[in-house]
């Protein structure tokens, strides 16, 4: 199993090719587009009757917003407090920079324990990280639990969305993924399996269950930390992740630092937004807390608690006026379910755990702009603000992606671990740029438009169907609109010539 | 009243036919329309491309054009957005940047009396019958900026509905961005052509003549497709339908 198991990219990922060129492929895949598609319309019309049969929907999205940017706005003051409520609750908190910091706690934590296994709760802390790479360099084994994460892993594949990660994945896939792949990790599939939903279940819970009971470690994330109490949340819909946070001895929780809210009250807005958002329910099927290890000795529960706080480009992230607001984030991936862009290229393109509209604000802030794939995804967007419409803490990611794309083609100041530097315009921008400079240059004066516009119109008839180099782009998939005999200015100045102000 | 028709750089260039029909269907309504000729580009297409530096000569510009105007109409749902919606972000973003308070009070007369069309027309001439005849079949697809940005709503649907002779088919998905989205029509033009593919689809299904629109650039990507599909439909501005009469019919 070792030889084969590849588990999630390292992050940063290897370089992954600019958004439009992996979005080609996907678009060319009968398959996943049939797949995602189906997908994305049923959860997004789920969505939609969920969240209008709640009357003050506007009220607690801007109170989760609210919330939200209090607590980053005074992020340094929580942070130490969920340090001591933590530690006080039994708990012992560790603080991880950047991914390899954080990699190397949990797999000296593990060490300590003297196990080579553990299982975890789905969390995109640790995918952000590549925990599960980490931890296979170490000689440690990592099994994934939720069930969508379980068909990624034994499927040697990269997770699509954040909520489902194996959304580009049909019934059938599946089927065929867990004959194939089950006997290397554990218990095999069984004999005969079909794709129906019910046994496919069936197979992976008697495959889990094996791991479930055996797991000396669990490894988790957390969608909230409260820091009056120092209490972690996870919230999920199939109760494998409370297997997780409960079975094993120690307990080891990777968690971003944008996770916290100030007390359990503010945890009433999101426990009432977040399951609406994702999936559709009106209350989450499986919300587990715990503070510390303080019931230990009454309950059942790990003796042992860690929690790595990871930065990992939050605190750039936060130094940003304008893209700080991505870091409201709750994860519930509505934005991605609406997008038509993700429902097109699929999540793999966006070369990120984070794919989909959020992931094109997220990756390009907390990386940075330098990769090709980087510095392609602000432009994975048509700017049709759907996302901003659903999303529960109102993160304008419209605003932020145009934000970033200047970002790409000016340069600029950035923070990067901690240092203001100016960046440099990203390449390949050159050409646009002196385009954008001239267009502005003829747009400033009436004048030259309306020589540009005359020349257009007098050589109309000459104007090829296809155009060469860029122009392809528009072409390869559309005619030209016809430029007309004349523009409209001079057939208003012909017919009401003498009632123009001059200005 | 006095009013200035905004029509934008890319309807005086290439659609002029919506600029005339905005014309004769704000005088038939007893508008006095002007049209400045200073006026060039909102500067839309730079700021989102990244290039917010070089939109603002452009927005200064409009705003010397317009100000002394008591409505400035665009039948344009995206450069009217940009006008309401990120005119004052522009203002708000040099001022975070150490420039002051200028460019915020150079833009702020334009903002709130700029309206697209069909907002004119609903709130504030207050019709929704605007006499109008088209005797055809009609899709009619919200175009982003001016569903979500202006929320134009019901406005453009009610406006179609009085119109005498005219059929409206409800389009599935209509919500959904046709794909065109500025630069990303060519940035990203295989995940454009494949949302306007999927578009001009369900505007087929509804079995209209015409797709209807409050924005010509959406309506040049929907339309190259459709004829790149070979489809028969036509797309047509919103502005020619409101304007079309028995006795002058057009489109």
């Amino acid at each position: 199993m070792s030889e084969t198991f590849v588990g999630m990219p390292a992050f940063p990922p290897p370089a992954f090719p600019a958004f439009p060129k992996a979005a080609r492929e996907a678009v060319n895949n009968p398959t996943l587009r049939g797949n995602l598609r189906h997908a994305t319309h049923t959860i997004r019309a789920k969505r939609a009757r969920a969240v209008a049969e709640v009357s003050d929907w506007a009220a607690l999205r801007e109170a989760g917003k609210q919330i939200k940017d209090h607590t980053l706005r005074h992020l340094d003051r929580y942070l130490v407090q969920l340090e001591e409520s933590v530690t006080r609750a039994g708990g012992t908190v560790h603080w991880a920079a950047d991914a390899d910091e954080a990699n190397r706690i949990v797999a000296d934590l593990v060490k300590a324990t003297g196990e080579r296994e553990v299982v975890k709760v789905k969390s995109m802390a640790t995918q952000e990280i590549g925990l599960n790479e980490a931890l296979e360099a170490e000689g440690i084994h990592a099994y994934e639990t939720d069930l969508a994460e379980l068909i990624v892993q034994l499927g040697k594949d990269r997770p699509s969305h954040i909520l489902v990660p194996a959304i580009h994945r049909n019934r059938g896939e599946i089927r065929d993924i867990f004959a194939r792949e089950m006997s290397a990790w554990g218990r095999p599939a069984p004999e005969g399996l079909t794709d129906t939903p019910a046994e496919l279940a069936e197979a992976a819970r008697l495959h889990l269950r094996e791991k479930f009971l055996r797991a000396k470690v669990g490894i988790s994330g957390a969608n909230f930390m409260v820091a009056e109490t120092g209490t972690l949340v996870v919230v999920e819909s199939e109760g494998n992740g409370r297997m997780c946070l409960t079975l094993p001895e120690t307990l080891i929780s990777v968690v971003g630092i944008e996770k916290i809210v100030p007390t359990w009250q503010d945890l009433e807005v999101f426990l009432q937004t977040l399951p609406r958002s994702s999936t559709a329910e009106r209350m989450n099927p499986y919300t587990s807390m715990w503070t510390g290890t303080t019931d230990a000795e009454t309950a059942d529960g790990p003796r042992t608690f860690h929690l790595v706080l990871l930065d990992n480009g939050r605190t750039d992230t936060l130094a940003d006026e304008v893209g700080r607001q991505a870091l409201r984030c709750i994860r519930c991936s509505a934005c991605l379910n609406v997008c038509p862009v993700f429902e097109r290229a699929g999540g793999h393109a966006y070369g990120s755990v984070y794919p989909g509209p959020i992931g094109a604000i997220l990756s390009p802030q907390l990386r940075g702009t330098a990769s090709e794939i980087d510095a392609s995804l602000p432009y994975a967007s048509s700017l049709c603000g759907a996302c901003y419409e659903v999303c529960p803490v109102a993160i304008d990611i419209p605003e932020v992606l145009v934000h970033l794309r200047e970002r790409v083609t000016q340069g600029g100041q950035v923070t990067q671990r901690g240092n203001k530097v100016v960046l440099k315009p990203a390449k390949g921008h050159a050409a646009e740029r002196a385009a954008m400079r001239a267009a502005r240059w003829a747009l400033s004066r009436p004048g030259a438009l309306r020589t540009g516009q005359r020349l257009a119109s007098r050589t109309r008839r000459l104007h090829p169907r296809a155009l060469p180099g860029p122009g392809k782009a528009w072409t390869g998939s559309r005619d030209l609109p016809a430029v007309p005999a004349e523009p409209f200015r001079d057939w208003w100045q012909r017919t009401h010539g003498g009632k123009d102000s001059g200005k | 009243m006095r009013v200035a028709l905004f029509l934008t750089c890319v309807n005086d260039t290439l659609y002029p036919d919506t600029g005339r029909a905005v014309v004769k269907l704000l005088t038939r309504l007893g508008v006095d329309v002007d049209f400045p000729m200073g006026q060039t580009c909102c500067g839309q297409a730079h700021y989102n491309t990244g290039y917010r530096h070089e939109a603002e000569p452009l927005a200064r510009q409009f705003s010397d054009v317009f100000r002394d105007y008591e409505a400035i109409v665009t039948p344009s749902g995206s450069c009217g957005a940009m006008v309401r919606e990120l005119y004052p972000r522009m203002g708000e973003r040099a001022r975070a940047e150490g420039r002051g308070d200028t460019l915020a009070r150079t833009l702020a007369p334009v903002v709130p009396k700029t309206y697209e069309l069909t907002e004119f027309l609903v709130d504030v001439l207050g019709v929704t019958d605007v006499g109008a005849y088209y005797p055809h079949t009609v899709t009619y697809h919200p175009t982003c900026h001016g569903l979500r940005s202006l929320g134009l709503g019901d406005r453009p649907r009610r406006l179609l509905k009085a119109v005498k002779g005219l059929e409206l088919r409800e389009l599935p998905g209509a919500d959904e961005c046709c794909g065109f989205g500025g630069t990303f029509a060519v940035k990203n033009s295989d995940v454009s052509a494949a949302m306007g593919t999927d578009k001009v689809h369900n505007a087929e299904s509804t079995g209209a003549e015409v797709l209807c629109a409050a924005d010509n650039s959406c309506l040049m990507h929907i339309g190259g497709t459709m004829t790149r599909l070979r489809t028969g439909m036509r797309p047509v501005h919103i502005a020619e339908i409101l304007a079309s009469t028995e006795e002058e019919p057009l489109g």
